[in-house]
């Protein structure tokens, strides 16, 4: 039988559908079993639920934690004396944050698994990285508390060459560094990363609005993050892309949706358009009663994962609703299923008697 | 101050003048006390009554309905008759109503006990603009218009503000009487402003409620019966997302082991197939739901077991009563359940925060006794399942036309 350690050194999107069945009923039997005897809090829960953690069952079958389940606790599945950081996900001031549990065989894994994602667009060898952030602070590059987004950074980071950040602290595009980068490696294939929401803000609109931009022809493009805040602007992909494309020259874009929850195990956006599960994940959609939805149904979306080991995060329901297209035979080629995401779950007004008192902007 | 009156949709009149957007009313006050239930304001709230009925295309607001159903001068007439203790009796004067921003239909029921108590009433209404809050002021400015209600204009008046301090001071400062609905902060936000040197206050707090249910009784019910106290339930629950101070999130079961099982099943299969009918949940409920069963299951030692029911309805089985159990609360179909032989088991249990006990199968005096007997800080409503959220002149303890009026003594 496959294991997580051979699916690392395969081609990322390469497992048919029943042969990944069967070596996701079995991994992810030993995850549950695994988290069952060493995170107590887990235990506790597949106690109530009355799960039995022994008995491998079909992946869609297995125990899944809301996410913000990690917001309130901090679940561990070893020792406290081997966890090597501590990653929060990105929340606005004021929000709570996921706070997950690395060890450095988890840490590792996801490391070699985004590698292997990342390879399918920019290829195996690295490349020279232009990263569409300004540097961590040095307060932030402590690891053993790190944020997603110094996270995103780091770990596509180790994909790239004379990594060069385009913004200062302030967020100010920093013209003659990236002028210099792109003279440096000039007619050279370069890899470009950033975050979706902050390539708009401080790359997007300022360039368009100066009436200026680079040429990055031979760039490729992987960007991921939430759209929410794209949304209320009203920028959906493609006029993200058209946008990119316009002050940059990008062409070859990428997409990703991913979460702090489950890091490395990124779905990629297809040139369809289409989220793609590779080896290392999986995604159900389920209807409000808990069960799948029929295919092209909308609901929200359970993501699978084969890399969580230090704390119990291999099934998790997001807080995201998305609509399941196939498996295995998207035009695109790669294997595994492909979806949509459509956005966050909406936040309906809850009737009832509250607080009368909302203080005066 | 510029005043400018323009119309909005619905016929309602906005008068601004810079702080204040009034719905009904405006700067014209008559503040002089009337008799509660005079024959005028009976006749009023009979129009408005019927002026709201009339409109077809409200069958969306159900709780619109039921305003204006509750306002019918049959209703009104009889708690006239209730009130009646061969004394006089006039209102206070002024009556500032500080109405709940999430619950849309209170501030017109506070409005309204202020109105019949004899008062001229100052209503700060909701934050949020709900649709009822338009439906209701229209009403209201429709049947003030009637040649036979003119003398009334000056006493309502709903408006919005930015809750700026100033305002909420000024207008509190000329009140003999002030009903504040919502949470603590909101309701010390408001107190900080004081209101006549004599005046009278009533805290509508938020509140905390449960449901006693005698297995003995419900075990011999036959099918229908068990079927009409399920939707009764579900009324209490469902309705309002479980989240009315009313609507309870603690189900007391009352009898041996094994009445209580059988009565278990039949009640909670029951509830499951209404709320199947009739409940449509929210994602965002179901996330919560699970997202707070987990957490429960971490941190709270009391749990037995848990039941899911198919994502509508959620039964986490306490074996032992935590500490503070009025903090435990779910939405939207989520319920504790404890099992006792007597309820004086429970009677250390009920603190300040407690207001409805809805019941079914038990004796309501036997209800009564516990209060009474163990001397209870809380608990002001005992009412049968299905009742929970109806809304009357007693509230929360309060009488709310007594305590809004003034006894003239005459010997």
């Amino acid at each position: 039988m496959i294991s997580l350690v051979d699916l690392l050194d395969l081609p990322p999107f390469s497992i048919s559908a029943s042969a990944k069945r069967d070596i996701f009923r079995s991994e992810l039997q030993e995850l549950t079993h695994h988290h069952y005897l060493h995170c107590p809090e887990y235990k506790r829960i597949i106690d109530l639920m009355e799960f039995e953690s022994r008995v491998a069952v079909d992946p869609e079958n297995v125990p899944f934690l809301p996410v913000g389940i990690f917001k309130t606790h901090r679940l561990s599945s070893v020792a406290s004396s081997s966890l090597v950081s501590t990653l929060n996900s990105s929340g606005t001031s004021g929000q709570q944050v996921s706070r997950i549990s690395l060890d450095r065989g988890t840490a590792n894994n996801q490391k070699k698994a985004l590698a292997r994602i990342t390879a399918d667009c920019i290829g195996d060898s690295r490349l020279p990285m232009l990263i569409l952030d300004s540097a961590p602070s040095s307060a932030t590059t402590d690891r053993t508390m790190i944020s997603a987004r110094t996270a995103g950074i780091f770990g596509f980071g180790n994909m790239g060459l004379d990594r060069t950040y385009a913004f200062d602290e302030n967020m100010g595009i920093k013209f003659d560094v990236i002028n210099d980068f792109l003279n440096r490696h000039r007619d050279k294939h370069v890899f470009v990363f950033g975050f979706t929401y902050i390539i708009w803000e401080h790359l997007v609109l300022p360039l368009s609005n100066m009436g200026r931009q680079f040429s990055i022809d031979n760039g490729t493009l992987i960007h991921g993050g939430g759209w929410k805040k794209l949304h209320d602007r009203s920028v959906d992909s493609a006029h993200f892309k058209r946008s990119v494309k316009n002050v940059t020259g990008i062409t070859s874009i990428y997409n990703y949706y991913g979460m702090a929850e489950q890091a490395g195990s990124i779905f990629l956006e297809c040139d369809q358009g289409h989220y793609h599960c590779s080896n290392f994940s999986d995604v159900f959609i389920r209807r409000n009663d808990l069960t799948l939805c029929d295919s092209a149904e909308r609901g929200m979306i359970e993501v699978i994962s084969l890399l969580p080991h230090s704390y119990p995060g291999h099934a998790l329901l997001t807080e995201d609703v998305g609509t399941l297209l196939g498996e295995d035979d998207c035009p695109c080629g790669r294997l595994g299923k492909y979806f949509v995401v459509h956005g966050r779950i909406a936040t309906s007004e809850i009737r009832g008697c509250g607080d009368t008192y909302q203080s005066s902007s | 101050m510029v005043e400018s009156q323009r119309p909005k949709s619905g016929g309602v009149v906005i008068l601004t003048n810079r702080h204040l957007s009034y719905l009904v009313g405006g700067r014209e006050e008559d503040n002089r006390p009337a008799p509660p239930f005079c024959d005028i304001r009976v006749e009023f709230l009979s129009a408005l009554s019927k002026c709201i009925s009339q409109k077809g295309h409200l069958i969306r607001h159900p709780d619109v309905l039921t305003f204006a159903f509750w306002c019918r001068k049959a209703n009104i007439t009889r708690l006239r008759d209730t009130f009646d203790d061969g004394r006089a009796h006039l209102g206070l004067g002024a009556v500032f109503h500080v109405s709940p921003s999430n619950v849309p239909i209170n501030f017109a029921f506070s409005y309204v006990f202020g109105f019949l108590a004899g008062n001229s009433n100052y209503v700060r209404l909701p934050s949020h603009k709900f649709p009822q809050v338009d439906i209701i002021s229209s009403a209201l400015n429709a049947v003030l218009e009637l040649p036979d209600f003119t003398s009334l204009k000056a006493t309502t008046h709903f408006f919005r503000y930015n809750h700026e301090a100033e305002i909420t001071a000024e207008i509190s400062a000329k009140c003999q009487g002030r009903v504040i609905w919502g949470g603590r902060e909101a309701i010390e936000e408001v107190r900080k402003y004081p209101i006549q040197i004599r005046g009278r206050e009533i805290g509508f707090a938020d509140r905390y409620s449960f449901c006693v249910l005698g297995a003995r009784t419900l075990v011999e019910m036959s099918r229908s019966e068990m079927e009409r106290l399920a939707l009764g339930f579900y009324n209490d629950t469902y309705l309002m997302d479980q989240n009315a101070c009313s609507s309870p999130h603690l189900v007391v079961w009352l009898g041996d082991l094994k009445n209580v099982l059988e009565a278990k099943a039949r009640f909670w299969d029951c509830l499951l197939l209404v709320a199947r009918r009739k409940y449509e949940i929210s994602t965002k409920a179901v996330v919560d739901k699970l997202t707070l069963v987990y957490q429960s299951a971490i941190e709270l030692r009391e749990i037995g077991r848990v039941h899911i029911h198919n994502s509508l309805l959620f039964r986490v089985e306490l074996e032992a009563i935590p500490d503070r159990l009025d903090l435990l609360r779910g939405n939207c179909g989520y319920f504790y359940e404890f099992t006792v032989q007597t309820l004086d088991k429970i009677a250390h249990i009920v603190n300040s925060s407690y207001q409805t006990l809805t019941y079914a199968g038990v004796n309501r005096s036997q209800l009564l006794d516990f209060v009474i007997e163990n001397r209870l800080s809380g608990i002001d409503r005992i009412v049968p399942v299905g009742t929970a959220l109806d809304i009357g002149v007693v509230w929360d303890g309060h009488h709310m036309i007594q305590s809004l009026s003034r006894i003239i003594e005459v010997r």
